[in-house]
């Protein structure tokens, strides 16, 4: 199967601090793949350079090549606004704009260009179908976005970002604010979306990363130091100290 | 190992003194119950009938032990493999138990028949001695994760069921001589039976113990 996303060689710096070292990964179209490790491993670093939201980021330098669909994200022609269409991120703590309900979800096909009211009820609509979030909102789309619980408000959020039709989804801790009900909503949900997005999870949750996910990459100082199936990252995992890591014994 | 997570070591450690000391109240009941046998002791004999209680409930408790300790701690990679493995050990020490009191009723009514034993046994107590040593050795290897004495207790298999077929063969004989012996004999070809039922038994815990050490499983019994 032809990966969705394919990274080589990837090396990645903050000034002198090299954050990310040589790392090869193929992302599968379609799954869920977790990455997991200690604070400060890179998984998150990792996870930005996939939308180049560490662009923006002074004394940042990349090495390496990541391939989306085959193509190069980090070349010269590529239009970043664009790539960050179709290279969505739901970030750890709910961030819904202070406006209602409908326009957080409208903004996206607003900004690229849909102004057609009834094309808009419908992408809205259906947004928050496929967020689940629907049948809790239906009823006050007008109303402020604020006055959600964390829960529905990064559902609402995953609802924006599903508005624009992203093809991957980058989750970094998506339910790490969010109450037990709320985090397994969150999981049902990316159990539901994986069939037509390709999702990337950073999480702390190991039993999440195990619930959730296909492929699993663990990281540790920089570097990833496995990546394999899930189901044997948490039976038996090859190195040592993923072992050490992931049945809580890390030095 | 590092103390992160030290009261679910302990806990862990706690599991395996316990099917330790399971295992050893099984090596005991197995030599017991030929013991009985050999001697013609109606007495021991009813004790290790009705004695198979504590190991049931010893069997209850750990598997009580084994659920706690996933529903409580989640475990990952070896720590889940150790409870997992611990699962099954207890099934199969449970089930070895059960044999040595299949063995003890046997011995029951042979000496209910009031007929000396036809014959000195000389190999059905070899084969309880190494079955109580191969249980001793795949607990050993579980416990400390040690692939080559899993390997010897596989080993060891291969000598209970030539012992068997050496019993099976002689009291043959026996039965062909003397058809009276027939009804003693077949009960002696039970207790054999049984006895490589239980090495059996033994082989499947030294799989547990590679399971545990690789994560790969391996087929022993053969």
């Amino acid at each position: 199967m032809q990966p969705k996303i394919r990274i080589t060689n990837l090396n990645f710096y903050y000034g002198t601090n090299w954050a990310l070292k040589d790392i090869n990964l193929e992302i599968r179209p379609n799954a869920v793949t977790a990455l997991i490790g200690p604070s400060g491993c890179g998984k998150s670093t990792f996870l930005r350079t996939l939308n180049r939201l560490n662009d923006l980021i002074e004394g940042a330098r990349l090495s390496g090549e990541l391939l989306l669909d085959g193509r190069n994200i980090y070349a010269p022609d590529v239009d970043v606004v664009n790539l960050r269409k179709r290279v969505g991120m739901v970030f750890q703590r709910p961030n819904p704009f202070p406006m209602s309900i409908y326009d957080n979800v409208a903004y996206g096909p607003r900004i690229h260009g849909i102004r057609n009211r009834r094309k808009l009820d419908e992408i809205v609509e259906q947004s928050l179908k496929s967020a689940a979030l629907w049948d809790e909102v239906a009823d006050r789309l007008r109303q402020s976005a604020v006055g959600l619980s964390g829960g529905q408000q990064q559902r609402l959020c995953i609802a924006r970002l599903l508005a624009v039709e992203p093809e991957v989804v980058l989750m970094d801790e998506p339910s790490s604010a969010l109450d037990p009900i709320s985090t397994l909503k969150i999981e049902e949900l990316i159990r539901v979306l994986k069939a037509q997005y390709t999702i990337i999870i950073v999480t702390h949750n190991m039993q999440q990363a195990a619930r959730v996910s296909e492929h699993t990459a663990f990281f540790l100082n920089g570097e990833m130091v496995e990546y394999d199936e899930t189901e044997i990252i948490f039976t038996k995992p090859r190195d040592q100290r993923t072992e050490d890591y992931i049945t809580g014994r890390f030095g | 190992m590092a103390t992160t997570r030290q009261g679910f070591q302990n806990s862990l450690e706690e599991l395996q003194q316990n099917i330790l000391r399971m295992g050893s109240i099984v090596e005991q009941v197995i030599a017991q119950s030929v013991e009985c046998l050999v001697r013609q002791d109606a007495k021991m004999a009813r004790e290790v009938v009705t004695g198979d209680v504590v190991v049931d409930d010893l069997e209850l408790q750990i598997e009580e032990q084994c659920l706690r300790l996933i529903a409580t701690q989640q475990p990952m990679a070896k720590d889940l493999r150790r409870i997992a493995a611990g699962f099954k050990i207890i099934t199969d020490l449970e089930r070895m138990a059960d044999y040595s009191v299949d063995i003890a009723r046997t011995a029951e009514r042979i000496l209910e028949t009031g007929q000396p034993l036809i014959k000195p046994l000389i190999d059905i107590p070899r084969m309880a001695e190494l079955s109580q040593v191969m249980v001793k050795q795949a607990l050993d290897a579980y416990v400390r994760e040690d692939t080559e004495l899993a390997y010897t207790v596989a080993k060891a298999d291969d000598q209970i069921d030539m012992l068997h077929n050496q019993v099976f063969r002689e009291l043959l004989v026996f039965m062909m001589e003397d058809p009276r012996t027939i009804s003693q004999a077949t009960y002696l070809l039970f207790v054999s039976r049984y006895l490589e039922r239980i090495a059996d038994h033994a082989t499947n815990i030294a799989e547990e113990a590679i399971y545990l050490a690789t994560g790969e499983r391996k087929e022993l019994n053969d």
